[in-house]
């Protein structure tokens, strides 16, 4: 079971001191949670990508790159990367290069996007977002498995003899999570794949992802990748601890009240109960998260938010210490011991290069002697299999 | 076309009560339109037994769910008391929906409620269009934002509309009128034509998985897998075609 932390990269005003940061704190505040998060042995650490103030990442793979130059263990994920507004083919190489650099410890999460003016910004109709979504992973899975590809669709210009690099770190792509939150064709999606899914479990109620989840376990069995108890799901959160109760809601309620998202319009109370927000004493986070395994069924990823609302960074450092230290260990023996036999662990590059590979060694591609293209002769490859060979464009 | 005579009584249209179900949001006690849906609906069962078409009727006042309203519009959470009469309207075979007029509108109460519900929760639902207002010259209310607002909603919204100024509470033809709309709404309760409707025609509208209609995908058994976006979802074209 992984534990971690995501988020949305918010440059949100201190409503305790009033204050705003500047992008350029913002910035570095997430790279110095990113590194608590690895220095208290959290597994996973997930930004989010968007294309408007007042947020902060607009580049999740060149933030990624630096945190993976400052960490040892922490796996490097994406909530979400925008599988609708980006080129699928750039998506591909940005996240190639990032797994090399990051010594494979690198996933993403996909998904669409909800803030309207980026599609038109970006060239794209919000209309056919879920085509694009669609769409677009089915060309990503591709160029990540075949060396060379030839593909057309509605969603970008035909591809003839294109090869994307570099190719996946051991020749074993980054795993996949598809995020939604009320569309049965990305479960599907994930479902065909053998993918992961991940609901983000949060401005929503208690339990109100269990029919997708559902469908997304069904489905995945449905396609032979296991049982659906051993679909790969994964779910978010929003977490405020401190080590006594009153003192939790005491802390966080002028920064909940201070939101922009939940503002006036919320009761903190309504929200602690009614869904999965968590705030309290550790036990209290261990004991609300325990309920999402009674209520989902085992699963393999549990991620927080923990700084977004303009909580100071000291306070944010202080969520990761706590899920550190205290309520990730608690919920890990927890867990493991509720946990059904033959449920697997969420896939992580060493797992993948096992499975591909077993003991043997994993596959380096060396470039043939640089033809100027990918079009004449055979594939691009050394070791490519001359069965394989690419199809030709017609030259008239 | 289908008579109680030619379908040996073993159409289930037939079988269960009917539920009728009445949304006023009307605010004043007692209410006008409160008083006006309770008229119609009086009528409508009326008519219905006349039918021999069990019926039962439920009526929603929207006031007391204001606050819940209000917070789901900007939460997107519905507190159990709004959740439980959104589930009413779903399993209703007819709605009796009336509104106060305000400030030459409907009400913002009964808007944002209607704001609530997943497009697909009231296809081909019978609706007995009703509004009360402080003056004759708000009559056309109705047919200008009622109408397009469940036209929207795809539901099957009845010829006659029932709309009362303070003077109609004196005229014999307010009672004409509840009367001509009751047997409307009685008549098409009685065909079953939601229920035609959603038979053969479901998947032709827009729906939300696991939304509140009755008729709403739930789990992997009530899902086409061979819609155009669940084939794009598993790596075919959308639309089968040589490439398959």
């Amino acid at each position: 079971m992984q534990f971690g932390i995501f988020s949305v990269s918010d440059v949100t005003r201190d409503a305790v001191s009033g204050s705003t940061p500047s992008e350029a704190e913002r910035i570095q505040a997430i790279v110095e949670i990113a590194r608590r998060a690895d220095e208290v042995g959290l597994d996973v650490f997930a930004i989010g990508e968007h294309h408007n103030p007042p947020f902060s990442s607009s580049s999740p793979t060149t933030l990624l790159a630096h945190i993976a130059a400052l960490t040892q263990q922490i796996i490097l994920s994406t909530s979400v990367t925008l599988i609708t507004t980006n080129d699928p083919v750039k998506i591909a190489e940005d996240y190639a290069m990032l797994q090399h650099l990051a010594g494979g410890r690198v996933d993403l999460m996909l998904g669409r996007g909800n803030t309207v003016p980026v599609y038109p910004w970006f060239g794209k109709d919000i209309r056919k977002g879920l085509e694009l979504a669609l769409e677009n992973y089915n060309l990503l899975h591709r160029l990540w498995r075949e060396d060379v590809v030839d593909w057309e669709g509605d969603s970008r210009t035909a591809l003839q003899g294109f090869t994307a690099i570099p190719r996946p770190l051991d020749d074993v792509p980054p795993f996949v999570w598809h995020g939604a939150i009320r569309t049965p064709e990305i479960a599907e999606q994930a479902a065909y794949y053998g993918n992961g899914y991940f609901a983000n479990n949060i401005l929503a109620p208690n339990f109100h992802f269990k029919p997708l989840v559902n469908l997304y376990r069904e489905r995945f069995a449905h396609y032979g990748h296991g049982a659906p108890e051993q679909a790969i799901v994964g779910l978010g959160g929003q977490a405020f601890i401190a080590r006594r109760s009153q003192d939790a809601v005491g802390r966080f309620r002028p920064y909940f009240e201070g939101s922009p998202i939940y503002g006036k319009s919320y009761r903190l109370e309504d929200i602690m109960h009614g869904t999965p927000m968590s705030v309290g004493s550790p036990q209290e986070v261990i004991d609300k998260t325990l309920t999402f395994q009674d209520g989902f069924g085992d699963y393999q990823r549990q991620l927080w938010v923990v700084d977004a609302m303009g909580l100071p960074l000291e306070m944010a450092l202080e969520q990761v210490e706590l899920l550190g230290t205290e309520v990730v260990p608690a919920l890990r023996k927890e867990m493991e011991a509720r946990r059904a036999p033959g449920v697997p662990d969420a896939p992580t590059h060493p797992s993948l290069v096992r499975a591909k590979y077993g003991d043997g060694p994993a596959r380096q591609p060396r470039p043939n002697a640089n033809r100027g293209d990918n079009l004449t002769g055979a594939s691009p490859y050394q070791d490519t299999d001359p069965d394989l060979a690419a199809e030709y464009p017609l030259v008239a | 076309m289908s008579t109680s005579a030619d379908n040996d009584g073993t159409d289930p249209v037939e079988m269960a009560p009917r539920r009728v179900v009445v949304i006023s949001a009307g605010t004043n006690e007692p209410s006008t339109s409160t008083m006006l849906a309770d008229r119609i609906t009086q009528r409508s069962l009326e008519h219905l037994r006349e039918m021999n078409c069990t019926a039962t009727a439920r009526s929603r006042e929207l006031a007391p769910l204001a606050v819940a309203i209000a917070q789901a519009t900007v939460s997107g959470l519905s507190p159990a008391d709004l959740q439980s009469a959104i589930e009413q309207l779903a399993s209703a075979d007819a709605i009796i929906a009336c509104t106060p007029v305000y400030k030459a509108g409907i009400s913002g109460l009964f808007k944002s409620f209607v704001d609530l519900l997943d497009n697909d929760l009231l296809i081909a639902k019978p609706v007995l269009l009703a509004a009360t207002a402080g003056s004759s010259r708000h009559a056309l209310v109705i047919d200008e934002q009622m109408r397009p607002l469940f036209g929207y909603m795809r539901a099957l919204t009845l010829p006659t509309s029932v709309f009362a100024a303070p003077e109609d509470w004196g005229s014999t033809e307010l009672g004409d009128r509840i009367d001509r709309a009751a047997t409307e709404l009685a008549v098409a309760v009685h065909a079953g034509i939601e229920h035609g409707i959603a038979e053969r025609a479901w998947s032709g509208y827009q729906h939300q998985f696991a939304g509140n209609a009755t008729r709403a995908e739930q789990t992997a058994t009530d899902v086409d897998f061979e819609s155009p976006l669940m084939r794009l979802a598993t790596g075919r074209r959308a639309k089968p075609g040589a490439l398959d």
